[in-house]
């Protein structure tokens, strides 16, 4: 079973990780510091009373719960995984001549411009029209080109699902849709542009590999080895700013989860910006006398059944936790698993079956049940159960 | 370039006989779309005779022709004139529509077969044919790839978007044959959405546009030699056709869109093909 080695989750390492590695962002290597200098990533030395939320976009406006202000600031460095995305781009088009990048009129925000500067005949802009973009793509990856087409994922994954169904999976093609503005996390721009569906649409498709990264050091990394996997993959990327967690030591590998915190009284499986709200969380539960496990579970498909079935047996309770829709992701995936292979309790946080709305990203997760305190509460729920 | 008599006589033997085909593959199938890649024989036979380079002998060279069935439906057509050239074994025209069979009711991708793309759900393929051209311009290939569409394909909105990027960037080694004949499964054309004038449309789009009737070999050839020669915008011909070319109970018929001859349909129909 791998165990990440933790960067930094925006709290003191109380009590300590059994076999990670928490380093505060002082002793930053200068690999990382360049990738998050490259990112323009910002490093937040907030006072109690504005600090992020364990570099929650939090909204300084907004009061910040007791349990989080009790804790002892610490420095946090957030960074977005559409920037790294961006960074990681540019830097495979250096090694690979026959890496093309597609974008559909939104490459300042996908951060496909990064690519398109550096290699201007080797990129197209294909106007607003994401199902011909993804057809475009097809046939660019039936010549053998290695093929990058992004857009929100709104219109990646939903507006461009049948085309992607009909010309990038079922004839088993290398195309790697990055998908960014994921979620609720996109914010103000509401119900229209949060995806929630993705995961559902993408994972349903045969030969579809899916991946969402935690963070921005596992972003680039992911994107690295989507550039050198053959086939179709789905990587689901955000646009805020969320907590970098890895070190830069980390291996990412497709179809692995990664233990982040150990513990054997409940499993916290997440994926995405929820990583650091399980984190979060695995500490409120630990000033209880909780102690969780906590996993991430950056590919979605194929699922690493290895880690998944041991913290079943291990811990006898399983919480998801996913900026997605509660039905088809990534506690879909993994109660359909579980139930097969080890059966135990499971509690799937996710949004409860509606659209999202307009706010901040911070007041939308606190909304829809996916922040830390969330997580917290239904892992009460999950241990009733459990223990019942 | 004209052809010569004895090169349309060619073509025009490959068309009977990829009729000939379609009637079998689709009576033994007992399935399957007959009325269309009857209609389209004629352009079907003139492009891979004259103009298609891909050939059992160059299937695996990058940068050979390629082809797309953006009507993936017509597809017994396309498996005819591949058994033609020699790229699909003759016996495994049988096996159309059979379990286990690589020839699929719509177009598998198969780079054995000389299938270049999976097709079936309409409005997918322009935007392939252009993504395989657009890799060969990026390459410096002479790659020219084909695609073809119909008129009932052109009420998709996807076609459009395709139109207009390919035009954009200045494809010229891509081509679309459109088979035009006003016919889609509900009916007549004109009375269940009628697309208008194919030509004015993709001219309008930037393309070199052409009107040609679909079952005048001379004049499929002139369209796709001028198509070859343009050096700055995709061509498309939109070929003027007749749903059920060649046998006469079915010509003209959109209720021979998509149902198989039964045993008597079928004999009349290779007695009138055979002739």
């Amino acid at each position: 079973m791998a165990q990440a080695n933790l960067r930094y989750f925006g709290l003191p390492p109380s009590p300590p990780l059994i076999g990670a590695r928490l380093r505060p962002p002082q002793g930053t290597r200068p690999a990382l510091q360049e990738l998050l200098e490259a990112l323009g990533t910002s490093e937040y030395n907030a006072g109690p009373d504005q600090r992020p939320s364990a570099g929650f976009f939090r909204n300084p406006s907004l009061p910040i719960r007791r349990v989080t202000s009790t804790l002892t600031p610490p420095a946090v460095q957030v960074a977005a995984t559409r920037d790294a995305y961006g960074v990681a781009l540019a830097e495979l088009g250096k090694d690979n001549p026959e890496i093309i990048v597609l974008d559909a009129d939104l490459s300042g925000s996908t951060r496909t411009k990064t690519f398109a500067q550096a290699f201007p005949k080797r990129f197209f802009n294909m106007g607003v029209a994401e199902s011909n973009m993804m057809g475009t793509a097809a046939g660019l990856a039936a010549m053998g080109k290695v093929v990058f087409a992004s857009s929100f994922a709104m219109f990646a994954a939903g507006k461009a699902w049948e085309p992607i169904r009909q010309t990038v999976c079922i004839p088993n093609l290398n195309v790697k849709i990055c998908a960014t503005h994921a979620g609720l996390t996109v914010g103000e721009d509401g119900k229209s542009h949060q995806m929630l569906e993705d995961l559902a649409l993408m994972q349903v498709l045969p030969n579809m590999t899916v991946i969402v990264p935690a963070d921005s050091i596992e972003a680039k990394l992911a994107i690295r080895a989507v550039a050198a996997h053959d086939g179709p993959v789905y990587v689901r990327l955000s646009r805020a700013k969320t907590p970098v967690i890895f070190d830069e030591d980390y291996v990412f590998k497709i179809g692995r989860g990664t233990q982040v915190r150990a513990g054997n009284d409940l499993a916290l499986v997440a994926c995405g910006v929820e990583l650091s709200a399980a984190l979060e969380a695995a500490e409120i539960l630990a000033a209880e006398g909780v102690n969780a496990r906590v996993i991430n579970m950056a590919t979605i498909k194929p699922l690493d059944k290895d880690i998944l079935v041991a913290a079943a047996r291990d811990c006898g309770a399983v919480l998801t936790a996913e900026e997605h829709q509660a039905i088809g992701g990534l506690g879909s995936a993994v109660s359909q698993l579980l139930a097969h292979h080890a059966p135990v309790p499971i509690e799937v946080v996710g949004v409860r079956d509606s659209f999202g709305e307009s706010a901040t990203a911070d007041q939308l997760l606190e909304k829809y049940g996916l922040d830390a305190q969330s997580i917290a509460s239904r892992s009460r729920d999950l241990l009733r159960r459990k223990n019942a | 370039m004209t052809l010569t008599p004895k090169k349309q006589q060619e073509i025009e033997a490959v068309a009977r006989q990829i009729r000939v085909d379609i009637v079998e593959m689709v009576h033994a199938a007992a399935c399957g779309h007959p009325g269309g890649p009857l209609g389209m024989a004629d352009f079907m036979a003139t492009l891979w005779v004259e103009h298609m380079g891909i050939e059992p002998g160059n299937l695996h060279d990058p940068k050979r022709d390629r082809f797309v069935l953006g009507n993936g439906h017509t597809c017994a057509g396309l498996y005819a004139v591949l058994a033609h050239k020699g790229i699909i074994p003759r016996e495994m025209l049988k096996s159309f529509r059979k379990l286990g069979s690589p020839l699929q009711g719509h177009p598998h991708k198969n780079p054995e077969l000389g299938i270049d793309m999976s097709t079936g759900s309409l409005g997918t393929g322009l935007s392939t044919a252009q993504g395989m051209a657009l890799a060969a311009k990026i390459n410096g290939w002479p790659t020219r790839v084909y695609v073809t569409s119909s008129d009932g394909e052109s009420e998709e909105g996807q076609i459009w978007e395709a139109a207009t990027s390919a035009a954009h960037y200045g494809l010229a080694n891509l081509t679309v044959l459109v088979d035009f004949n006003n016919i889609q499964i509900d009916g007549v054309m004109r009375e269940v959405m009628d697309v208008r004038d194919l030509r004015e449309k993709y001219a309008a789009f930037g393309w070199h546009a052409i009107d040609v009737d679909g079952h005048d070999i001379a004049a499929i050839d002139a369209a796709l030699c001028a198509a070859r020669e343009e050096t700055a915008r995709p061509s498309a011909l939109i070929c003027h056709t007749t749903i059920g070319k060649g046998v006469s109970f079915m010509e003209g018929k959109a209720s021979w869109h998509g149902v198989a001859p039964n045993d008597a349909e079928a004999q009349e129909a290779l007695a009138e093909l055979s002739v």
